[in-house]
């Protein structure tokens, strides 16, 4: 999974240069081991609301290939038929209620689901993915409270990277996230964001432990090698360039090495995953352009009064 | 015909909607326990229960977002906010995510969530307590707002809104709560979008909605006594609203006044005197005239609040005027 979203975003960051792709587009390359650590740990009946810096949460929640690219690229075939884009990816139907332009406003809408889902009594968790960033929002802490209050199934996962768009969070929030869960007497745990098996038993252990009934904090210390948006001169960074032994996909690599994963089979899943990605990007070339009209008659339902 | 009061007639409307639909929740600040700050979800608690019907924080922004995501995730959650005012800190939650959640995903989703709230003077509520912001959402595609001005379609339009997929604000006065009025002994399912003829007349019309409908019709008796009779047009729904009620009135009569409780500048009736004077263009007689607060915050003072809201005699000008 971790290999995926880098290719797919390396794969959009081109696409994004050669002016294929549209708009903003925020990247999360260097955080993979969090959207595949945290999608490991989640069943089809649970639900993600995601950030802005959405498509590995997306692709871990297991989202399809070709309508997520067709999505990016303004198709009508796009899983949101070209009106949303990258930061608005959804498929309802495997529980990703999207991506989100609105820095925190993921957090409520989780704690929402997670409300649909105790009352429905349907045993799922909702997760709440979230950046450092959003740690300022009066939601994030509004949505402890009530999560707390009402023991909600929900896992809280704070992505940090330290940055804030183009500000350091250093500068910008003084507390933190762990000792924010305590204020509300939610289990909290840090882990090493770039350390995909770490996550992954973490978030194992915290999923089983919100779906018994409770909200728990899951803060991955991670990092945000690219800019906080593709095409960013990040002129407000100076923090070095990212350490190489620190990459969570290179990191998960050497372990499968480690476990005597050949370097033919390393590559054959390589190779594959490629292939999808080709042909996911060859299927959205060719696809329909976005629907106005379409467009237009979904403002509301069909067949209610508008 | 029973005797049923306006506040009564909605929470009668809740008590049906959850008993027909498991899925129907009731939540909001002071809902539960106490049975709403004007009574409206009295006795909800006791015949439902604490998992469909909650009391929550004072957390606006995260109740209104919370049912968008309920809603997302197959409930159809009645969210009250205690006064229209404080929906100022839900409104990421209605107008970016509930209002744009079923287009932005390609219709995968629809958001069946209401929210309940009331707005309106007349009882000194000061300016943080009595505002009419319905047509912040009437402007944002996605939303639907729904205002009843009688205790039957209290009832009727909020079912239709809980049964509606899509999210509506549902907007009550609170001047008439306890206003006591005969209705049918069964109560209908109201169609959102449609309006009501609240009085028949052949001079001039008058498009209201909510309290103002029967401030209306207390100019319209007013004019009858010179012999002048007033069509007056009960909207209940602003967003849609019924162009073709209003039209087809407009026909009849060649003369329209709007009213409401609201700030008269860029307000709901601004967009129907606009679409008017587009469509309804050749039937105008005289130029369209609307009834509306003036562009101040809401008064606290007594004298001060009756000058500012809208009465039947500013009704009976505008009706004059248009007839001159």
């Amino acid at each position: 999974m971790m290999l995926l979203v880098r290719r797919v975003e390396e794969r959009l960051s081109s696409l994004f240069s050669d002016g294929e792709v549209p708009g903003f587009i925020h990247l999360s390359i260097g955080q993979e081991a969090v959207a595949a650590g945290v999608g490991s740990a989640l069943e089809q009946k649970d639900t993600v609301a995601s950030t802005h810096r959405g498509h590995g949460h997306a692709l871990a929640k297991g989202i399809e290939l070709d309508s997520f690219f067709m999505e990016i690229m303004g198709r009508d075939t796009g899983m949101c038929r070209g009106r949303g884009g990258s930061m608005h990816v959804a498929d309802m139907s495997v529980g990703m209620l999207g991506a989100n332009g609105i820095v925190g406003a993921g957090i409520p809408l989780a704690v929402g689901s997670a409300l649909a889902h105790q009352t429905r009594g349907n045993g799922a968790v909702a997760v709440a993915f979230f950046g450092d960033g959003a740690l300022a929002e009066g939601v994030l802490h509004e949505s402890f409270n009530l999560a707390a209050l009402w023991k909600l199934p929900v896992l809280f996962v704070c992505e940090n990277n330290g940055w804030s768009e183009f500000s350091p969070t250093s500068r910008q929030f003084v507390a933190n996230v762990r000792d924010l869960a305590g204020a509300f007497g939610i289990e909290s745990e840090q882990v090493d964001g770039n350390d995909g098996e770490a996550v992954a038993l973490a978030a194992a252990a915290h999923v089983e432990a919100a779906r018994a009934g409770g909200p728990r904090v899951l803060e991955c210390i991670t990092r945000r090698v690219r800019g906080h948006y593709e095409g960013d001169p990040q002129k407000y960074r100076d923090d070095g360039d990212a350490d190489p032994q620190s990459d969570p996909l290179a990191r998960s690599i050497a372990r499968l090495r480690a476990a005597k994963v050949s370097d033919t089979d390393i590559q054959s899943i390589e190779t594959d995953l490629m292939s999808e990605i080709d042909a996911a990007l060859s299927a959205a070339r060719a696809a329909p352009p976005a629907d106005f009209r379409a467009a237009r008659a979904d403002v509301y339902s069909p067949g209610s009064a508008a | 015909m029973t005797e049923m009061r306006f506040g009564k007639a909605l929470g009668q409307a809740l008590e049906d909607a959850m008993a027909a639909d498991d899925s129907v929740m009731v939540f909001g600040e002071d809902v539960a326990a106490a049975g709403g700050p004007f009574g409206v979800t009295r006795g909800l608690l006791e015949k439902f229960g604490p998992v469909r019907v909650r009391d929550t924080p004072i957390s606006e922004a995260t109740l209104v977002s919370a049912a968008v995501g309920a809603a997302m995730s197959g409930l159809r959650p009645v969210v009250e906010i205690m006064f229209m005012d404080f929906i100022t800190l839900g409104m990421d939650g209605l107008v970016n995510q509930a209002a744009k959640a079923r287009f932005m995903f390609g219709a995968q989703s629809s958001v069946p969530m209401v929210l309940r709230t009331p707005h309106g003077g007349g009882l000194s509520a000061g300016p943080q307590h009595s505002q009419c912001l319905e047509a912040w959402f009437a402007h944002v595609p996605g939303l639907k707002v729904v205002c009843p001005a009688t205790a039957a379609d209290a009832y009727g339009l909020l079912r239709a809104a809980i049964n509606d997929p899509d999210p509506v604000i549902f907007v009550e006065n609170k001047s008439i709560y306890a206003r006591k009025e005969q209705v049918p002994d069964v109560l209908e399912i109201v169609p959102i979008g449609q309006a009501r003829t609240a009085r028949e007349g052949r001079d001039a019309t008058i498009v209201a909605y909510g309290a103002m409908v029967q401030t209306s019709l207390e100019a319209a008796n007013t004019l009858s006594e010179d012999g002048i009779e007033t069509e007056v047009i009960d909207l209940r729904s602003i967003q849609p609203w019924d162009e073709k009620a209003v039209l087809d009135s407009l026909s009849r009569t060649h003369r329209l006044v709007i009213v409401h409780e609201a700030v008269e500048a860029f307000g709901v009736g601004a967009e129907i005197a606009a679409r008017m004077a587009d469509i309804g263009f050749d039937e105008l007689d005289a130029p369209i005239v609307r009834v509306g607060a003036p562009f101040m915050p809401v008064p606290f003072a007594k004298p001060m609040e009756d000058r500012y809201r809208p009465d039947s005699n500013r009704i009976v000008d505008a009706v004059r005027r248009v007839l001159a």
